[in-house]
């Protein structure tokens, strides 16, 4: 075998183009994060949300569930019971000191008696603890969001890079289809959905993660009619890849970075329309704790103890807020033009 | 399977593209992308394609390997027909037909490593052992010149020249009856240009691969090819052994092609060929032979005595009028800008001698019943009467160059070639030029 030039590694290969920095990958991406004080901020407050919100979770739901066999039930495990231990209980009704206004603060109602340090930020009409249901309100709001968000960022996905990937009919039918979608007014069509499939929380992740579908299809589509025509497309076909596997293993991945900036920012807007939905009475159930819920309550003692009202906005004002500055920051970072 | 059908053999390619219009995709023409090509390339030998960008060189590429399906035509590997392949077939054809690509940089998944990407062939037809694919990758990288342990870097990490060879290494992993290489080398650096041919060259001889090779750049196809065909607008204009295509070329655009290549001998400088006008559009290509918009050596008109470069610059006088126009009025425009004159005032003979400028025909023809043809006729443009003087021209001017498409003959030098210049001599026509001649 005549190979001269094969065991030499030649040195002017190397003499090419300055070797461009690795723009792609997690790596890169965090670093860039990293350097970006706003958007580590509302890594921050996502990171301590999240948390609460597994608190919130193990405490109420999980313990709830292991309740049901006698092992646990035996070890005094119980719904709650973190809260009762620590705290009070979020759901059970208090001890009638009802619309107590937050510490140091008077209202209508106790114009002579300040709040006190045993409910920080006021009682609601039920006289429960407003702290302790806003801390277990944190678990639906993180959950639905996230859980709508990716309902929709995985059926988004798929319709759009199909959409894109063929072309032709194929992608006139799935983005007509998901245009009806986007045609139709937003709360309506969720409504609809879970009144025609069950009125609780599932079906309302279900049917926002559904109808936020066209959203995410758009946005890879415009990606994957750019991608499709590199050259590691048509060598993956030349080398008989089917498909789906281009489109699993190349497309998206390539099309990601701009959906996951969506999919946070998307995640803010989703808890904003459950709160909406949960206000409307479509959401969670009570006496399951949930700030849409809280909201739609205080409603009716806006003037008698009007801080009952606004706790729950900051909650979900906080929230959002921070999840609009990771997208931010992602956006940045992913962005190679940007980049300094 | 007969082993002695060659490797591969078109025969009579098309593809073409619709053009649609409107909402309702409307089919309102076609661009003739490949319009009925033939070749054949034969097991170890390597065939070159060349031609200008736009003449469909990647096209024949795509479409002989059927990642796009073909409008027309067959393609025969080893004597089957590919175009009727059902979908296992075709799996199994992948396998034997690679490809490599022209821009190294956007050949590669950059979320992939190299060892993945050359795998990935591997992985698609069944060999599921992750060791032994690695073992089957390193040792490729080993013989296209790389390190075994580049195998889990990323391909921005290399140059364009080691990304190369990195398509190289991954065109051969399954071992391959044919490589088609769609202008490998062209976004290289001349001094990485000589080493990817020259591995190529190895490689190729080891494997005993035949490969289709696309470029615009005559001087790499003579490094590499053993024959070459030269395609101009969607049509292989000519076909011969490369020596002989060098030596002797039969076909005017090739010898134009020819002459573009730079001289290092600057003896030999001087007579480059040069092409007026633009290459013609695919979706509407000239009647007759599809070069004659731009062939230096075009065939006067029978019964008129004209010098070749004349002929040549009347004929773009021709072509134009066939395509655009030639607007008289800004012809006066211009003539009275020139001159500080008024539009109005400028006389009809200074439009005309500022046209016959334009195109570079002499002020008076040396043939008196052509010069009487050719001033009644700018007599007409000046007159902004543009059909009648294109008419006039056309009929009078008449090219057999124009009228007829020349087909692919042996010419006297022994290979094929479609122009009336050769075809006149001799008149054999081969319906598909048969191979190893």
């Amino acid at each position: 075998m005549n190979m001269s030039n094969a065991t030499n590694r030649t040195d002017a290969d190397e003499s090419g183009p300055e070797q461009p920095e690795a723009r792609v990958g997690l790596r890169y991406t965090l670093s860039q994060v990293k350097r970006d004080p706003t958007a580590l901020a509302g890594l921050a407050v996502i990171a301590f949300m999240t948390l609460v919100a597994f608190i919130a979770f193990v405490d109420g739901v999980l313990f709830d569930f292991l309740s049901d066999f006698t092992f646990f039930a035996n070890l005094g495990i119980e719904q709650y019971l973190l809260a009762n231990t620590f705290w009070v209980n979020p759901v059970v009704d208090g001890t009638g000191q009802i619309l107590r206004p937050p510490v140091y603060m008077t209202n209508q109602l106790y114009p002579d008696q300040p709040g006190t340090w045993a409910h920080p930020l006021g009682t609601d009409h039920r006289g429960r603890d407003v702290l302790i249901r806003l801390f277990y309100g944190t678990r639906i709001a993180i959950t639905v969001g996230i859980v709508a968000t990716g309902i929709a960022m995985v059926l988004g996905m798929l319709v759009g890079a199909v959409a894109g990937y063929y072309g032709g009919w194929i992608d006139d039918a799935l983005m007509r289809g998901s245009e009806t979608l986007y045609a139709i007014p937003f709360l309506i069509l969720v409504i609809a959905f879970m009144t025609a499939f069950g009125r609780n929380l599932t079906f309302a992740m279900i049917g926002v993660g559904i109808a936020t579908i066209p959203t995410f299809a758009r946005l890879i589509r415009s990606r994957v009619l750019s991608v499709r025509e590199e050259d590691y497309i048509e060598a993956a076909r030349a080398a008989g890849v089917r498909d789906r596997d281009i489109i699993l293993r190349h497309v998206i991945p390539n099309s990601f970075a701009p959906i996951l900036v969506q999919a946070t920012l998307q995640v803010g807007v989703n808890i904003l329309i459950i709160a909406g939905l949960s206000f409307l009475g479509y959401g969670a159930q009570p006496p399951t704790p949930s700030w849409g819920q809280m909201l739609s309550n205080s409603r009716q003692y806006m003037l008698p103890n009007p801080w009952f009202s606004i706790w729950p906005g900051i909650a979900i004002l906080i929230t959002v807020v921070g999840f609009n500055l990771i997208g931010d920051g992602l956006r940045d970072a992913l962005d190679p033009r940007i980049n300094n | 399977m007969s082993s002695d059908a060659p490797l591969l053999e078109v025969r009579n390619l098309k593809k073409h593209y619709p053009i649609t219009e409107g909402v309702l995709k409307r089919q309102v023409g076609n661009v003739r992308a490949v319009d009925g090509i033939s070749f054949a390339v034969e097991r170890g030998e390597t065939v070159g394609l060349v031609g200008e960008s736009g003449c469909g060189k990647s096209t024949a590429a795509t479409s002989l390997l059927r990642l796009e399906e073909p409008t027309d035509g067959e393609v025969l590997f080893e004597g089957r027909d590919i175009t009727e392949y059902d979908k296992k077939e075709l799996k199994r054809f992948r396998r034997e037909a690679q490809m490599i690509f022209q821009d190294p940089t956007s050949s590669f998944d950059p979320r992939m490593s190299v060892g993945e990407s050359v795998a990935e062939p591997l992985t698609v037809h069944g060999m599921r052992d992750r060791e032994r694919r690695r073992r089957i990758v390193k040792d490729l990288l080993e013989r296209v010149g790389l390190s075994a342990d580049d195998i889990d870097r990323y391909p921005h990490e290399f140059s364009g020249g080691q990304k190369q060879r990195i398509g190289l290494a991954r065109a051969l992993v399954l071992n391959p009856k044919l490589i088609v290489a769609d202008e490998p080398v062209s976004a290289l650096d001349v001094s990485i240009q000589a080493e990817i041919l020259s591995l190529m060259k190895d490689v190729q001889t080891e494997f005993g691969l035949g490969m289709l090779f696309i470029s615009h750049d005559l001087s790499v196809v003579r490094e590499i090819c053993d024959r070459v065909a030269v395609m101009y607008l969607g049509e292989i204009v000519e076909f011969a052994a490369t020596d002989e295509l060098f030596e002797n070329p039969q076909h005017p655009y090739t010898r134009a092609l020819l002459s573009s290549i730079p001289q290092p001998d600057p003896t030999k400088r001087g007579s480059a060929v040069e092409l007026s006008g633009d290459v013609p559009s695919p979706s509407n290509p000239p009647s007759g032979c599809r070069f004659h918009t731009r062939c230096p050596e075009v065939i006067p008109p029978e019964g008129y005595d004209f010098e070749q470069k004349t002929w040549r610059s009347v004929m773009d006088l021709r072509v134009r009028l066939g395509r655009d126009g030639v607007n008289a009025e800004a012809v006066r425009e211009f003539v009275a800008s020139e001159s500080g004159q008024e539009p109005e005032s400028v006389p009809a003979d200074r439009v005309r001698a500022e046209i016959r400028r334009e195109f570079d025909i002499p002020e008076e023809l040396s043939d008196p019943r052509a010069e009487e043809v050719l001033s009644t006729a700018l007599r007409h443009l000046a007159n902004d009467e543009q059909a009648e003087g294109r008419e006039l021209l056309a009929e009078e001017f008449e090219t057999v160059c124009e009228s007829s498409a020349p087909e692919l003959r042996r010419t006297p030098a022994g290979h094929v070639a479609s122009c009336h210049l050769v075809s006149e001599a001799e008149s054999n026509a081969v319906s598909t030029p048969s191979t190893g001649d």
